[in-house]
């Protein structure tokens, strides 16, 4: 049985007194009136990153990283009130420093930094280690309190370097071009599509994309990102004109009759949730690659110690067992419920760009 | 092992048959011919022999990946795994090394006699220069089980492909209790007059359950009906003054049932029969529960023998006097079946399954209804003209079962699958009420669809009560309808009875837990039907 939670208790209730804590409306910090990824409505919402978990609708104002304000308006309406900051720049809230830090999650994800008096406190958001050259290079914050999620919170998930799994993906694509096949390749709309459409090897033909995904990169083109070039899929598209073509699509697609006017293809997932069998051949997919935007265990470790925190608080993911390891290794941790979407590897992967804003698609 | 490891990995990742066919024969081109035939023995079931006990492989697992053991039994609830969760929380090959299949079983073969240190010493060296892949191919050499989605038949199709001979010889010749280490491939396959091992036992043909209306089969006097009863499908052989009893898992089971060793003087050389093996008494068959006190155990006392004799209800003849007869007609062989039993004169332990007569389908269907009167399952259809297949195969036997009994139950724990379910909460246990009180009564795991497994599981993580280990108790709210064969007492069981394959029929979101089913309405069905 598993008897390793420290500070606990039932959500609505107060538990964790300090700079910040956790509320029944989301994680707290009392002394600026801020609420950090907030699950129900607020005044002021500091939010990490995009995606639906975390950004949520209803807030009166929203503080994000500037590279998340076109998906925020893309996907909580045009209208929201909305402010943004560099990483690092820094806003002072009645005596409370607030700053913005890389995360390496997807574009424009931050971690959240909180000083006050000399304490200091960092919220992760969802992160990962390995620079993925469009989400900004992680970066350890030095703090005391360090709450961090750990979808991947067990040693079982250990990643391999990204450019082996490209190299797996486009060896497959240029497989199933050989074989006249077109390659469709799953990942979510916001983070891993843009992920995968860069590391794509754009010699072995053209990529196509989903409504949902090239909403997301259009979002982010308006901000400035580069990506590479994409052909979204309309209604009266014409597949004759694009041979060797990949398609990246959205979860929701898969085993839609959208996906037919590709047939024959060959239909891939890249996912953290693929480097276990089970999952693997539960997916109806022909290829699982492991890619995830969360860090792997040796990942989390390795964050946890670089912030020097002296507690941790695990959110989502693994949670009991990642603060139960980390309190046998000397360091104070203890687990909350939040509604973040820890633990859901069959439909979405961690946190997601699943239904709640799925109507962005066609 | 490499090229095995990429079989391996190629039958893992397509669940399409061809593909599947297409590695398979690819990989019997180019591999070695040792090799090739441990490849056969592996994906049959066959196993090198356990060498090393899986929990020595746990402690070594977690001492050499650094983790405490909470943590490696942690991650193998959520791996679903040993032989994966062991490849998975090592640290990366230090250096790679390609060795045969064929080293590797010799290896594992030559450490059973060493000591626990030396064991480990070269367990854990050889994990070392694995891949995470192919660690994972190498513990399942010592785990067994290599379930990789490839049935008997799929593989008797790819060596057909690759040696050119005749699929259903293939399949009688992999039958039996060959061993890989004794043979060489060509010898196995091409020789033009191999020895005949005696005990070889032929392929069962098998039944698929009848879906739909009985009408459809056509004219009630085409088909031999009989009833399907509840024990071990078996092939009893007499070859050469000896006999040999199979159970349809392809084990050898001659040694647990010395009521069927006499048969040996009395039934004409070359006689293969094929039945149901039960517990019977007083003219009537018993639970398949006394069965099971046949099975479990290495020594049969005389007091099990006392409390459940067994006897062969026989249904079909597949040798006569020495001659395959599995492409003749039913109604033929059933003619013969009826001769060599009565010649036999064994009516103690060879019954013939006796024909149920009907004149319309209308009536059998009133005769399936009364199937647990008799101790039976339902009924079994088979044309009359229809051949001995190989394997299951629709169209000529069907199998008519009587509708399971039901009832409305909460669910009240949830554990982790395995395998393909790994890491989902898929199997529940549930209870009906006593009183004010939830009282388990059965486990089960099948019969949802994967959307709603899908959503039970995120039933079961949001209304989490506790946790021990991979199992939660969750709030006592979703009821299912369990359908289940038989019932029986069980001083084992909390609720005082055992159920025969419970599984779920229906998920009542219909129904508040309240309700649910209670221990009466349980009791009822076990005077009723219980055994």
């Amino acid at each position: 049985m598993i008897t390793d939670r420290v500070v606990a208790g039932p959500i609505n209730q107060p538990v964790f007194m300090g700079l910040l804590q956790f509320t029944s409306k989301g994680i707290y910090c009392k002394q600026a009136d801020v609420y950090i990824d907030p699950w129900k409505s607020v005044e002021k919402a500091l939010i990490t990153h995009g995606h639906s978990d975390h950004a949520r609708h209803g807030h009166k104002q929203y503080l994000c990283h500037q590279h998340s304000r076109s998906i925020l308006k893309l996907r909580l309406g045009k209208n929201i009130n909305i402010q943004t900051v560099k990483y690092g720049e820094s806003v002072s809230i009645n005596g409370v420093d607030i700053s913005f830090h890389p995360a390496g999650h997807i574009i424009g994800s931050a971690q959240i930094r909180l000083e006050y008096k000399g304490c200091v406190w960092v919220v992760s958001g969802d992160y990962k280690i390995e620079d993925d050259g469009l989400s900004g290079a992680y970066t350890p914050i030095k703090c005391q309190y360090f709450i961090t999620e750990c979808t991947f919170g067990l040693p079982v998930y250990k990643w391999i370097p990204q450019q082996e799994v490209f190299d797996d993906i486009n060896n497959w694509w240029q497989q199933n071009n050989k074989e006249g096949k077109t390659t469709v390749l799953i990942g979510y709309s916001l983070g891993k599509a843009q992920r995968l459409i860069q590391g794509l090897d754009t010699s072995i033909g053209p990529i196509l994309t989903h409504g949902a995904v090239e909403n997301i990169n259009q979002a982010l083109r308006d901000d400035g990102i580069k990506l590479n070039d994409t052909v979204s899929v309309t209604p009266d598209f014409d597949k004759k004109k694009f041979a060797n073509a990949i398609v990246v699509a959205p979860p929701s697609a898969a085993g839609t009759n959208w996906l037919k006017k590709f047939h024959p293809y060959s239909i891939g997932i890249a996912s953290g949730w693929m480097g276990l069998r089970g999952p693997r051949r539960r997916r109806t997919v022909d290829r699982g690659f492991v890619l995830s935007d969360h860090a792997d265990w040796p990942g989390l470790n390795q964050a946890v110690q670089a912030s020097g925190a002296e507690y941790v608080i695990a959110t989502h993911g693994y949670t009991n067992a990642f603060a139960r390891w980390l309190n046998e290794k000397g360091v104070q941790a203890s687990v909350e419920n939040t509604l973040f979407e820890g633990e859901l590897p069959e439909i979405k992967e961690g946190s997601n760009s699943g239904s709640t804003n799925d109507k962005t698609e066609n | 092992m490499q090229r095995f490891t990429r079989l391996f990995n190629e039958l893992d990742q397509t669940t399409k048959t061809n593909q599947k066919v297409q590695a398979l024969v690819d990989y019997f081109e180019e591999a070695a011919e040792e090799d090739k035939i441990w490849t056969i023995a592996l994906l049959s079931g066959k196993r090198p022999g356990r060498s090393v006990g899986a929990s020595f492989l746990r402690v070594w697992a977690a001492e050499v990946g650094n983790i405490p053991d909470w943590l490696f039994e942690e991650s193998y609830h959520v791996v679903g795994d040993l032989a994966e969760t062991i490849s998975l929380v090592f640290p990366q090959a230090e250096k790679k090394m390609n060795r045969s299949l064929t080293y590797w079983i010799n290896f594992l073969k030559n450490l059973r006699e060493l000591d626990e240190d030396t064991k480990k010493e070269r367990v854990t060296g050889a994990w070392l220069q694995m891949a995470p892949y192919e660690r994972f191919v190498f513990n399942k050499l010592i785990t067994g089980g290599f379930r990789v989605g490839v049935s008997q038949k799929l593989m008797v199709r790819a060596l057909s492909k690759h040696t050119g001979i005749d699929e259903n010889k293939l399949a009688h010749k992999l039958m039996g209790n060959w061993q890989p280490e004794a043979i060489n491939f060509k010898q196995f396959f091409f020789s033009s007059n191999p020895e005949e091992d005696l005990s070889r036992p032929y392929p069962f043909y098998l039944a698929y359950a009848l879906e739909g209306d009985a009408e459809a089969l056509g004219d009630v006097n085409d088909w031999q009906v009989e009833r399907k009863w509840d024990g071990i499908r078996g092939q009893v052989i007499a070859r050469g003054k000896k006999v040999y009893v199979w159970s349809r898992g392809e084990e050898l089971i001659t040694e647990k049932f010395p009521e069927f060793h006499g048969l040996a003087d009395k039934l004409p050389d070359g006689t293969v029969l094929d039945g149901e093996i039960l517990a019977f008494k007083e003219g009537k068959p018993l639970s398949f529960n006394h069965l099971q006190t046949r099975i479990g155990r290495k020594n049969i006392s005389r007091k099990v023998l006392e409390n459940a004799p067994a006897v062969l209800m026989v249904y079909d003849l597949l040798e006569n006097q020495g001659k395959d007869i599995r492409d003749r007609p039913l109604s033929e062989r059933r003619k013969m079946l009826e001769e060599v039993v009565k010649k036999t004169g064994c009516e103690e332990v060879l019954k013939t399954s006796q024909i149920v007569k009907s004149q319309s389908w209308e009536e059998l269907g009133r005769e399936r209804q009364l199937s647990r009167k008799y101790y039976s399952e339902g009924l079994m259809l088979k044309k009359t003209d229809s051949t001995y297949k190989v394997g299951r195969k629709k169209g000529d036997w069907w199998k008519w079962k009587v509708d399971p009994m039901t009832i409305d139950a909460v669910m009240i724990y949830a554990m982790r699958g395995h395998g393909r379910r790994a890491n989902l909460y898929t199997d529940y246990t549930f209870a009906v009420w006593d009183g004010d009180q939830l009282v388990p009564f059965a486990k089960a795991y099948s019969g949802l669809t994967d959307q709603e497994i899908i959503a039970v599981d995120a039933f079961v993580k949001k209304n989490t009560i506790e946790r021990f280990g991979p199992v939660r108790s969750v709030k006592p709210e979703l009821v299912f309808e369990i359908a289940f064969e038989g019932i029986n007492k069980s001083s084992r069981h909390k609720s005082g009875v055992a159920l025969r394959f419970p599984r779920m029929h229906r998920w009542r979101k219909d129904k508040p837990a309240s309700e649910a089913n209670n221990l009466e309405d349980l009791f009822a069905l076990l005077k009723q039907y219980g055994g």
